[in-house]
């Protein structure tokens, strides 16, 4: 049987264009708001990645820093989390849900029913930002027998041995990291160079599912349509931060947003 | 878990660079995977290098100037009565503090790497001065993430800093203390690692960090082994080898030579921030029970919530106020080899204001909380008994909280 993530990715494949993921931080700015942006997004996005906030991030930028602290600030907990994502299950048509965050996190709560909490939720993926392979081995397999797709990591800094071993070890979705940055910095290598980075892991194994995250915005997404799927991530944060400094609603403004996006790569 | 003999202690970890299975590690994103392996195998190669061996102990001796002074605190062990206290006094080394040792051979890995940026994270900003002293000596382009909190308490450390042409990138996340400027400076290395090298101020971080700093920093125990023995003709008998704990630098330097000597013989003490008095916060992980967790990409001890976020940290001292610490110390600790306590800011102070009124000796806040269990168990003990407290860094740094709060105790 093909995992929803794979389903989902062959559902935008046919429409012959790359799978929409957005990135929001659970609890940002509260449980209430998050869960009803994921249901307001959920007609245009193709797999909803969600952040458990950590207060020692050392791979995010500043946008999502500041969501971040904000989750935080108003006491989210990780069972908190696995609610909002069994709660954005109930709805029609949800999508495959991908919780990212940070290993210290998935240790204190216990690897093991960390896993079962996430099968329980109907949690689809996992991206562990500082638990790199081969060190992640054990605990990939682990998410394996519990049907939790664990999602490896690849830099521009990857060497092309390292790729190799790594995708070989990857489950159905791999994340390629567009450029040398924290989440949400400027673009600094061009979408061409990052395509034929890109390219360079499909031709290792096409099969695999391939997605380009880090530094996407509305102005570039559409140069990188070739690719499996794309990523946005801190200007949906950012969205939330400036809904709420101008007093306005997140929900829509970040639903008017991810709409805009997906019609740039349609 | 078991201490291995004849092998220093920061190559006693297995491939994936745990030591005792579980203390330590890479826990970093993908993109720093390579540049930690360049790091690595430069750091494995120049170790081993003669020409990179004779750099290095040419400027430790001519830069930092080494060997430092080991000398017997006549006057505190006359006024305490029991053992004798005596001090290797490394804050005479150039800069003021043991910070220059870690700092110095980063900017010679660096620059022999052919990197011409290099950054770094301080928090009683004796790190950041280092650093940017000795990117200066060699020509390097520096970066200092810190805290804006420590950049308030610490002034004279970032004046020193701004007077070596370093850039200080003030940290306002977070506690803005020492923890948030390591986050901030390992997210500013992930975006520049292709032609920045970082220096991490501790024996903490991931698993090279750890083995630079240590190596750097064991210079202070090869000294005090020859000292010692030039002083009593043999090692002692008896011999408790005290020294703060922060990210614990300086206490595994102190320590080194010495882990191998049976414990009754040699006994190593740490000193952790204990946090003022009436405060629930602190920074002593190891002395106060934390839980193993992830932290700065390396698994120890770490001041955490059940959630696995990381607590805020109190002390007087910026240099120990941190929530971590060396995976080594928490090898030591759950080894026995070394026994951890804890000292409170007010204990610290009362220490400051006993030694410097018996002692031509200015310590810092930091070794302050050693000279505290100094003072507290010397009594104790008897006149054959040897104390040595390492005395890390000066005094300088913190004259102004040393005015204020002086007054108040």
């Amino acid at each position: 049987m093909s995992s929803p993530i794979r389903v989902a990715f062959e559902k935008a494949n046919k429409e012959n264009r790359p799978a929409l993921l957005t990135y929001t931080v659970a609890g940002d700015s509260n449980k209430k708001i998050s869960l009803n942006i994921l249901k307001r997004i959920s007609d245009h996005v193709d797999i909803c990645e969600i952040g458990f906030p950590h207060n020692t991030p050392i791979a995010d930028g500043g946008q999502i820093q500041t969501s971040s602290y904000r989750a935080i600030k108003k006491g989210i907990k990780i069972n908190d989390i696995f609610e909002i994502v069994k709660n954005y299950k109930k709805i029609k048509d949800a999508k495959p849900v991908i919780l990212m965050g940070y290993y210290n996190m998935i240790y204190q709560y216990n690897e093991n029913k960390f896993l079962r909490k996430c099968k329980e939720s109907g949690v689809n993926g996992l991206i562990v930002v500082d638990l790199p392979w081969p060190e992640n081995i054990n605990f990939a397999n682990k998410c394996k027998k519990n049907l939790v797709s664990f999602i490896q990591l690849l830099s521009p800094t990857t060497s092309l041995k390292r790729l190799k071993k790594i995708i070989k070890d990857s489950h159905d979705m791999i994340y390629y990291i567009s450029m040398l940055s924290t989440t949400g910095g400027k673009l600094k290598v061009s979408p061409k160079q990052i395509l034929s980075n890109y390219q360079r892991i499909k031709k290792i194994d096409n099969k695999k599912k391939c997605v380009i995250g880090f530094g996407i915005t509305e102005k570039n997404i559409d140069k990188l349509k070739s690719a499996d799927g794309i990523v946005c991530g801190s200007i949906i944060c950012k969205e939330i931060t400036k809904s709420i400094t101008l007093g306005q609603n997140p929900v829509t403004n970040v639903s008017k947003l991810v709409k805009k996006l997906k019609k740039k790569i349609i | 878990m078991i201490l291995k003999k004849k092998v220093p202690l920061i190559d006693q970890h297995d491939k994936y660079g745990f030591w005792g299975g579980k203390f330590g590690g890479s826990y970093i994103p993908e993109t720093l995977k390579k540049p930690i392996d360049d790091l690595t195998i430069s750091f494995n190669k120049l170790r081993k290098n003669k020409i990179f061996l004779k750099k290095k102990n040419f400027y430790f001796k001519n830069y930092i100037g080494t060997p430092t002074r080991f000398i017997k605190l006549e006057n505190l062990s006359e006024h305490l009565g029991g053992a004798q206290i005596w001090a290797k006094v490394v804050s005479d080394a150039n800069g003021g503090a043991h910070k220059i040792y870690n700092a110095t051979v980063h900017a010679l890995i660096c620059k022999s790497m052919g990197k011409k940026y290099i950054v770094g994270d301080t928090g009683a900003g004796y790190a950041g001065k280092m650093l940017s002293m000795a990117a200066k000596k060699f020509g390097l382009k520096c970066k200092i993430f810190m805290g804006a909190k420590d950049i308030k308490r610490q002034k004279p450390n970032c004046d020193a800093m701004r007077k070596n042409g370093a850039e200080i990138i003030p940290v306002t996340t977070g506690s803005q203390t020492l923890v948030d400027a390591v986050s901030e400076c390992m997210r500013y290395w992930v975006s520049n690692c292709d032609t920045t090298h970082m220096c991490v101020g501790s024996t903490v971080g991931p698993n090279i960090f750890v083995k630079i700093c240590g190596w750097s920093t064991s210079q202070i125990s090869k000294e005090l082994k020859i000292q010692i023995k030039n002083e009593f003709k043999k090692i002692p008998n008896k011999i408790k080898l005290i020294n703060c704990v922060g990210g614990g630098s300086s206490a595994y330097g102190f320590w080194s030579e010495f882990i191998d000597f049976p414990k009754k013989q040699i006994e190593l003490i740490g000193v952790e921030a204990g946090g003022p008095k009436k405060s629930k916060l602190h920074a002593a992980p190891l002395s106060k029970g934390a839980k193993l967790g992830v932290l700065h990409g390396a698994a120890s001890y770490v001041c955490q919530n059940l959630e696995g976020q990381i607590n805020e940290t109190e002390s007087i001292s910026a240099g120990l106020d941190y929530p971590g610490v060396s995976p080594i110390h928490c090898f030591l600790k759950d080894t026995k080899r070394a026994i951890y306590t804890y000292a409170t800011d007010e204990e610290a102070l009362k220490a400051y204001k006993l030694v410097t009124k018996f002692e031509s000796l200015n310590p810092s806040l930091e070794p302050s909380h050693a000279f505290a269990e100094a003072i507290k168990i010397s009594p104790k003990l008897t006149r054959d008994t040897i104390v040595i407290v390492n005395s890390c860094g000066d005094a300088k740094k913190d004259r102004d909280i040393l005015k204020m709060r002086l007054k108040t105790i």
